[in-house]
């Protein structure tokens, strides 16, 4: 199962034929992620990397079934490419394009409303690292083989850190369903609490390791849920605990400019909803481990 | 990236935002010229990227030339420290020369980009003059938010709802929905991510004037409004977050005193906890992106090094798609190139990372490498007691 991607998915490649679109397809070629095909604009009718190019994403979902697809095209064009897709009827989309306007972001999510929420295409990222299934598909920039295939489901806005996450679980032999990325800008596809959301309902998920930082409400939106609707166990790391207010640190998103913000904010209202912590970010692996192992004492 | 008050009113007035006359000086002697184009009292105002300038002696009523040129001698080339700009404060190089207002009633207006609801969001309150964050503590009654439909933009009546909310006369309302409506139309055509007008204000002659004007730019839409861009001024910002952003890198100034190298915002961020955890400061954060090339690497030991307080500097690279070997040998290099004395903990994961903390060990430099986050940080820890 996992969620979002299996080793079954057609993926189509938005920005295929580019350098950065080129060298990422081929990775996730070689993992073995179905990839379908690609969509660059004016090269329609070529093929590239032994898979077909269309000019838009309708023509290649018509003709290759495509369900899902991952953007790497530029910022300026990026929100554009987005809801074409949407349009084009992808189910799955991440987008891992960093630098894009956050009204262009705004009228993108706007503009997905326009459609039912059964038929709503679901969005990770921007300014993500993408979604990787482990030993099944890989929608991402991540290396793959940092991944232990398994049941913790991870969620986190940065990339580098999710790889810290993923290889302290393999290092303890714990293996991962599915990764998701959903990036560091202010405004983004899907929320902490959607995916968890997603996890939740995932039988072969266990637990949760959200990796989450400051500013915004997600992460605390995403304890509440944790607290009223989920069964599994929910660990989380808020990383920017010396991050000194109002500045932005790094990430888009990544700035405390309101009440509840801040990491250690963010840490209390966790605990309050019945969320693990991991108190630093070399114990992420170590803490769900922990959580693991008093699951196993329970059943 | 943030602008200056006069740049800010320059933009809004465009849009149909009521301003002072006013005019820019340099100099105490263009100062009183100004004053005497405006006639009557004026005010000074120094130009720095800060609210609060007033309590720091950055505003001034003056009457007389004497007095305007004795407000212009003392802003002029001192550095205004506010509860906004850090313990090193702003220099102020422009000052604002304002024709002055009778000010009957002060409004709060503020235009955000809300996270939650995804949406422009507008916040007035009829107690304006003090910071949002004071009024939201002392008078959270008083404040009244709309939400902008991204589909529709913003309508009059929401203008309109937000003007009757704040309890103004109807002959007030009128003027002020425009003044509305143009601080909206600045934000989204300009790609702002913030616009403040604190205070608004109604004068005794029934007038709607923007009295302060505080704007912030979305930087990822920079690409596309080249005559926003070209309003940010260096000199507001911390020499060593300049220097590093001008080479591509992200990096936040910070008072401690162990260097970071990261590769990714969120590890980046990480790392600086783990050196609190540990018992240091962090000098800074700085983030070299997710390919860390080894010319990367070079740059950001150059950025780092700027800062004079830094006494140990920790390296920290997940490499995904690329080797740690590679790495490993961008950061041999650059400590050789920039002849580096003060000591160095190298922390490496991902691909190739045995290969990587051998070229480390072997290179018969004073690097340390360590396999852990924690092992790394506690390491640059003593490292820079030592130092």
């Amino acid at each position: 199962m996992a969620i979002f991607i299996n080793e079954k998915t057609p993926v189509l490649i938005q920005g295929f034929t580019g350098r950065i679109g080129t060298f990422h397809a081929q990775e996730m070629i070689d993992y073995g992620t179905n990839v379908v095909g690609g969509v660059t604009p004016g090269k329609g009718g070529t093929s590239h990397l032994g898979r077909p190019v269309f000019n838009t994403v309708k023509g290649a979902v018509d003709e290759t079934g495509a369900e899902a697809s991952i953007v790497f095209v530029p910022p300026p064009f990026a929100a554009d490419a987005i809801m074409e897709a949407a349009d084009a009827g992808i189910k799955y989309c991440v987008c891992i394009t960093d630098g894009i306007p956050a009204q262009d972001m705004i009228r993108v999510k706007r503009y997905m409303r326009r459609y039912k929420k059964e038929a709503r295409m679901i969005l990770t990222g921007p300014n993500c690292a993408g979604t990787i299934s482990p030993g099944k598909a890989m929608l991402g920039i991540m290396p793959g083989h940092i991944y232990l295939p398994g049941r913790i489901g991870i969620v986190g806005r940065s990339g580098t850190l999710g790889y810290e996450a993923a290889e302290q679980l393999k290092a303890l032999g714990i293996g991962v369903s599915t990764s998701v990325g959903i990036g560091g800008d202010p405004i983004n596809g899907s929320s902490h609490r959607d995916v968890l959301e997603h996890f939740e309902n995932d039988p072969e998920t266990d637990a949760i390791l959200m990796i989450g930082e400051i500013g915004g409400p997600q992460e605390a939106e995403a304890g509440l849920f944790a607290q009223e609707h989920m069964k599994k166990p929910v660990i989380a790391y808020i990383a920017g605990l010396s991050a000194p207010k109002g500045r932005r640190m790094g990430h888009a998103g990544a700035i405390v400019s309101a009440f509840g913000e801040s990491a250690a904010e963010k840490v209390e209202i966790l605990k309050g909803c019945g969320v693990a912590i991991a108190p630093t970010p070399s114990e992420m692996g170590s803490t769900v481990a922990q959580v693991l192992g008093k699951l196993k004492k329970v059943a | 990236m943030d602008i200056h008050e006069y740049q800010a009113k320059e933009l809004l007035a465009k849009f149909g935002v009521p301003i002072a006359r006013g005019g820019l000086a340099y100099s105490p002697e263009q100062a009183t010229y100004r004053a005497s184009e405006l006639g009557g009292t004026v005010v000074v105002k120094a130009q720095i990227h800060s609210g609060a300038r007033g309590k720091a002696g950055g505003v001034k009523v003056c009457k007389t030339e004497k007095e305007i040129e004795d407000a212009a001698e003392f802003m002029l080339g001192r550095k205004l420290v506010t509860h906004q700009t850090g313990s090193a404060g702003k220099l102020v190089s422009r000052l604002y020369i304002e024709e002055a207002t009778n000010i009957d009633r002060e409004i709060y207006l503020g235009f955000v980009m809300d996270r939650a609801s995804e949406r422009i969001v507008v916040v007035a309150s009829a107690a304006g003059g003090m910071d949002i964050e004071e009024i939201s503590a002392s008078q959270p009654d008083t404040i009244i938010r709309v939400a902008v439909d991204p589909a529709v933009g913003m309508q009059q009546f929401q203008a309109r709802e937000l003007a009757f909310g704040l309890g103004v006369d109807p002959e007030i309302v009128n003027k002020l929905v425009p003044a509305i409506m143009g601080c909206y139309r600045a934000f989204r055509d300009l790609d702002a991510i913030m616009v403040e007008i604190n205070p608004l204000v109604i004068t005794k002659e029934k007038q709607v004037l923007a009295l302060d004007a505080k704007m912030s730019f979305d930087d990822n839409a920079l690409f596309r409004r080249p005559h926003i861009a070209e309003l940010r001024d260096k000199s507001q910002e911390d020499p060593r977050e300049t220097y590093a952003s001008d080479r591509g890198l992200s990096y936040v100034g910070l008072d401690g005193d162990i260097g970071c190298i990261v590769n990714g915002a969120g590890l980046a961020m990480a790392t600086l906890d783990m050196i609190k955890l540990a018992g240091g400061e962090p000098a800074n954060f700085l983030d070299i992106g997710g390919g860390a090339s080894p010319e990367r690497v070079t740059k950001s030991f150059r950025a780092v090094l700027r800062d004079k307080n830094v006494k140990a500097i920790l390296v920290n690279v997940f490499a995904g798609i690329n080797r740690c070997d590679w790495v490993a040998k961008g950061v041999v290099d650059a400590v050789k190139e920039l002849e580096i004395k003060m000591p160095i903990v190298v922390r490496l994961a991902g691909t190739n990372v045995e290969e990587g903390r051998k070229i480390i060990d072997n290179s018969g430099l004073t690097v340390i490498s360590a396999e852990t986050l924690a092992d790394a940080a506690k390491q640059a820890v003593e490292a820079a007691q030592k130092a």
